[in-house]
């Protein structure tokens, strides 16, 4: 199997860059994806909102918690609104501690409510995190079952635009590697609502890792969707567009560009299968698998760093498994470069995968000439 | 001129700040003292070293028999602690921490609570469990790990127990953790109509403990989303080898209390009477504010840190010796107690013997209990439907089992300790 060094991945992501004049990561700002005509559609940010709202109405043990979730309605407004529906007992502006606050959240729920804790992003919750992984993700096992630990830690994951090395880190891996807690790594604004809701009523603690440059993004929702009591399967991953010659698998914004690849290497004829994991832990391996089967190649597409990555895992175990046996070419991991973000515009967007990157690695694998 | 001069500064009103009632003083000054005369906080105390009520206090209000029960438990700790010491040292069991020389201070607090007030303990509380009603059995259960742990079921170190008959959240080791969540669930009492105003979270942690961010945070958040949080601070002396003199420059733990607008008291912690009536106020006021107050008790940790721990490394072996014989919270309570007449030498010796027997029992027949299934393993990772990669890995012991499990030596050895031998597993 393909394993690049990291380096390798920066100067892929240098040679594509050159090729365009717009970074495509701005794309996703002014291009919706209402592609197909539907009755009703939402930003990430209401269908986010949304799925607070119904569980709060249907049970009185959730609450929000967070640094300005109240008065000022979340940093992102994705707890717009729900101050004045539901008052200052349930939605709670806290002071600024992680750590502070997410043991405040994992004590009430280890004591029987539900907390949403809101982080104002994934990357301030490193103060947290010994909460999240040692109190909220083992208590339920060193008490022997006991103590359930139901607890939503969510808020913005990954780089969002222009805000440097410490705003821009993706957990996926992170918080993957730990047995206890789930991890959530949502694209669409139905993965928003279904995933999150299923998060809110999940027995244990869960952590759910949004995008900044996704909540403006206006989505079809069907009519399913709209319903309070829809819900999405954690551990599920969703095939959002079906091919038979390569299978790519990203996780939240990158689905965006792998979508927009698998357009352009349309227009070659190559049909790509893109897979949106939705779910980091539990992985939907078994659906990797049956693509890969089916298309004998395989590309991951991710914003974290490379190493010990979500793509990293996920070739580990197509390799461990039978689907070995049907890959044709090495599988290969798009990432993030091995490097802290940098801050200056052209060099940040030198630093994440986009569309043509993805492109040029489905084709590499094809044996295709660039 | 002459009668302005004479006027002290502070009386001449300068108003105060738009946004706080802060007085506007011409004066330079600085300050380090929460006391209004610079000095140290003081410490409340009822009994002296004879135990006699000294002058000016109050007996908290107490009969015979509640006197004589929190006695027992004080006189249980150090009984226990001694054997389990002892059963590491021979490898039995991996860890152990003892409470020797905290007895007042754990006993005293854990007496002034509700049965149903819920306890964050920060590891060396195994006292308010036992006064609670926690068997021997159930000590030995958890230490060693056997088919009866029903508290942590083999998953925790000794010591690190939980009960939820007991309202006892089970302990985590990482330092400090349990402060702010202390915060969380005395949030959620507040939020049950069944509890609300009857009963609050009690959390006790050491002074070492107190210099964690979360320390700060716990407190912060007890008084800014108001809870009913009691915080028991048990101030040692020591946080293992580090002694209290270099944990921190100021006032103790009481000194920051007011800092986070928190009602505080400090304690002679080696003093149960002292510790059960400041407890009980503190309890008081915490329910009628619904927010965090602060108890420090001051006692001496008289035993090594844990059993990975061997404090003469860092504390001369006569100070240790003295502070035992000088402040030792257990005869200093019996001679109260001899002074009521509810309490006698031919007492303590009949009592000691029995608590040695019957802890003595607990600890051979735990012992030899089997283990528990071990298909525990793989159970209680996650609450309701078990994800594919549990699955997984049961599948694969579980089949290890099947192609070993009956022929070779060491497997068929090991099975034996495990109740079901791991049937349950081969059958699942």
């Amino acid at each position: 199997m393909a394993s690049r060094t990291a380096f390798g991945a920066l100067l892929r992501a240098r040679a594509a860059a050159r090729t365009r004049a717009v970074p495509s990561s701005f794309a996703t700002r002014r291009r919706g994806y209402a592609t197909q005509q539907s009755e009703h559609s939402m930003t990430v940010r209401e269908a986010l909102n949304a799925a607070m709202e119904e569980e709060m109405l249907r049970d009185e043990t959730v609450f929000i918690l967070g640094e300005e979730v109240a008065r000022y309605n979340g940093a992102y407004k994705v707890t717009k609104g729900l101050l004045d529906k539901f008052g200052e007992k349930r939605v709670v502006d806290t002071p600024i501690t992680e750590m502070g606050f997410a043991g405040l959240a994992t004590g009430a729920a280890l004591a029987g409510l539900r907390p949403i804790c809101e982080f104002m992003t994934w990357n301030f919750a490193m103060q947290a995190i010994d909460q999240i992984v040692n109190s909220a993700g083992k208590t339920y096992y060193m008490s022997g079952g006991n103590v359930p630990c139901p607890v939503v830690f969510r808020g913005p994951n990954g780089a969002a635009a222009g805000v440097a090395a410490q705003h821009s880190q993706d957990y996926a891996a992170w918080y993957g590697s730990v047995p206890g807690l789930k991890v959530i790594s949502p694209w669409s604004a139905e993965d928003c609502k279904g995933l999150l809701k299923a998060a809110i009523r999940d027995p244990n603690p869960v952590v759910f890792l949004e995008n900044e440059m996704m909540y403006g993004v206006t989505f079809p929702m069907s009519q399913e969707a709209m319903s309070d009591n829809f819900l999405l399967e954690i551990g599920k991953a969703k095939i959002e567009r079906e091919g038979s010659d390569i299978t790519i698998v990203a996780h939240s914004k990158m689905v965006t560009h792998s979508l927009e690849a698998a357009e352009e290497l349309a227009k070659e004829g190559i049909k790509a299968e893109v897979v949106n994991l939705r779910s980091i832990r539990p992985l939907d391996i078994d659906t990797i698998k049956k693509s890969v089967k089916k298309t004998n190649r395989l590309v991951t597409v991710e914003g974290g760093f490379p190493g010990f990555g979500v793509g990293s895992e996920i070739c580990a175990q197509i390799v461990e498994s039978e689907a070995f046996d049907y890959l044709d070419a090495p599988v290969e991991r798009v990432t993030g470069a091995d490097v802290p973000t940098p801050y200056a515009h052209n060099l940040e967007a030198l630093a994440f995968p986009d569309t043509p990157l993805i492109v040029k690695a489905a084709k590499r694998s094809l044996y295709r000439a660039n | 001129m002459f009668r302005i001069s004479r006027l002290p500064t502070f009386a001449v009103s300068h108003g105060h700040l738009p946004t706080s009632q802060s007085p506007i003083t011409p004066k330079l000054q600085f300050f380090n003292s929460v006391m209004e005369d610079g000095k140290q906080i003081p410490t409340y105390r009822v009994l002296d070293g004879t135990g006699k009520v000294i002058e000016g206090a109050q007996l908290p209000d107490i009969d015979e028999d509640f006197a004589r029960r929190i006695y027992q438990n004080m006189v249980k700790l150090p009984i226990i602690d001694t054997l389990l010491y002892n059963v590491q040292r021979q490898g039995k069991i991996s860890f152990y921490m003892t409470a020797y020389g905290e007895e007042a201070a754990i006993l005293g607090s854990a007496a002034a609570l509700a049965a149903d007030d819920e306890i964050l303990g920060q590891y060396r509380e195994m006292g308010a469990l036992l006064w609670r009603g926690f068997s021997y059995d159930e000590v030995m259960a958890q230490c060693f790990g056997n088919c009866e742990d029903t508290g942590t079921k083999g998953k925790q170190m000794p010591v690190h127990f939980g009960s939820r008959k007991y309202h006892y959240h089970t302990i985590s080791s990482p330092l400090a953790t349990q402060i702010p969540q202390a915060a969380g669930v005395a949030y959620a009492l507040k939020r049950d109509p069944s509890r609300r105003g009857r009963n609050c979270a009690a959390v006790y942690f050491g002074e070492g403990a107190a210099s964690e961010g979360d320390f700060h945070a716990g407190m912060l958040l007890a008084s800014t989303i108001p809870s009913p949080t009691l915080f028991i601070a048990r101030n040692n002396g020591f946080a293992i080898s580090t002694p209290a003199s270099e944990q921190y420059h100021g006032d103790g733990i009481a000194a920051r209390g007011p800092g986070y607008g928190v009602q505080t008291i400090r304690v002679d912690g080696n003093d149960v009477l002292a510790v059960l009536a400041a407890v009980r106020e503190a309890r008081k006021l915490c329910l009628e504010e619904g927010r965090g107050v602060l108890v420090e008790a001051m006692t001496y940790r008289v035993g090594h840190h844990s059993t990975s721990d061997d404090s003469f490394a860092y504390r001369p072996r006569q100070e240790v010796e003295d502070r035992k014989r000088v402040d030792n919270p257990i005869a200093r309570f019996r001679l109260f107690l001899e002074s009521q007449g509810w309490w006698n030498a031919e007492q303590e010796e009949s009592y000691k013997a029995e608590v040695k027997k019957e802890v003595m029992q607990a600890f051979k027949r735990a012992e030899n209990l089997p283990r528990l299934e071990l298909q525990e393993m793989f159970t209680d990772v996650y609450g309701g439907d078990e994800p594919w990669n549990i699955k997984e890995q049961r599948e694969e012991l579980k089949a290890l089992l099947k192609k070993y499990g009956n022929t070779w030596e060491p497997w068929k050895a090991e099975l034996k300790k495990y109740r079901g031998e791991g049937k349950e597993l081969l059958e699942a």
